[in-house]
């Protein structure tokens, strides 16, 4: 599963995407486990994760057709 | 130009500020916020924002859903600048019109409440000796967990 990441999040893996071993069909919370198993750089950083450009909830679950992105804390303005 | 947008250029204020005109809106207020040099003792010497942009351009139509719900006949545009800012440039717009003054007021400063905690936008800040991405400043509104 392919999922965009960005700014502080994209810097510390050195890359706009992160490509996860994971089940088909994982919930948000499941995704959520596997990026900081598979990429312990991120440990203590919080990030929302949006499908198809909406903030979703851990118990959403993600479909492999879906633009999935972890949204890390915003600050525009 | 279009009414919600990310653009990478230095932003024109008087076609966004054009936008909202019409032949009922009598009071028009535009916020432009700029890159500071100094916040709390430090100098930053440029900034960097980073936008997901449909989703960015999508959560400012929403946010001018939210407003024209809020204060009906409010008409609103914004736009977000990207990449590399120097000092005082422009990094957004916010244009409300209403029929009244207080409408258009209240609504802009509504808007720019909303973009800060809902609009996937980051900033960078470039120090003299370091940099940083910007964005625990207001962690997230209650109103994401809910949609």
């Amino acid at each position: 599963m392919d999922i965009m990441v960005f700014a502080g999040l994209k810097e510390k893996i050195g890359g706009t995407h992160v490509t996860l071993d994971i089940k088909n069909e994982p919930t948000v919370k499941e995704l959520k486990e596997t990026v900081y198993r598979q990429y312990p750089a991120l440990e203590g950083d919080v990030f929302q994760v949006a499908c198809n450009e909406s903030f979703v909830k851990d118990t959403h679950i993600l479909s492999k057709t879906d633009e999935v992105a972890l949204i890390p804390p915003v600050s525009g303005g | 130009m279009k009414q919600y947008e990310i653009v990478d250029t230095p932003i024109d204020i008087n076609k966004y500020h054009s936008y909202t005109v019409n032949e009922v809106q009598g009071a028009v207020c535009m916020f432009t916020g700029h890159v500071r040099e100094w916040t709390k003792g430090t100098r930053t010497v440029h900034l960097e924002y980073e936008a997901y942009k449909p989703m960015a351009e999508s959560k400012m139509a929403q946010i001018g859903d939210e407003i024209a719900q809020r204060w009906p006949g409010v008409i609103t545009t914004i736009a977000h600048r990207v990449g590399k800012l120097e000092i005082s440039d422009i990094a957004v717009v916010i244009v409300t019109s209403a029929p009244h003054r207080k409408d258009s007021y209240q609504a802009n400063e509504y808007a720019i409440e909303r973009i800060k905690e809902v609009v996937p936008i980051w900033k960078k800040e470039v120090w003299e000796d370091g940099e940083e991405w910007m964005g625990h400043q207001r962690q997230y509104h209650s109103s994401v967990e809910e949609e």
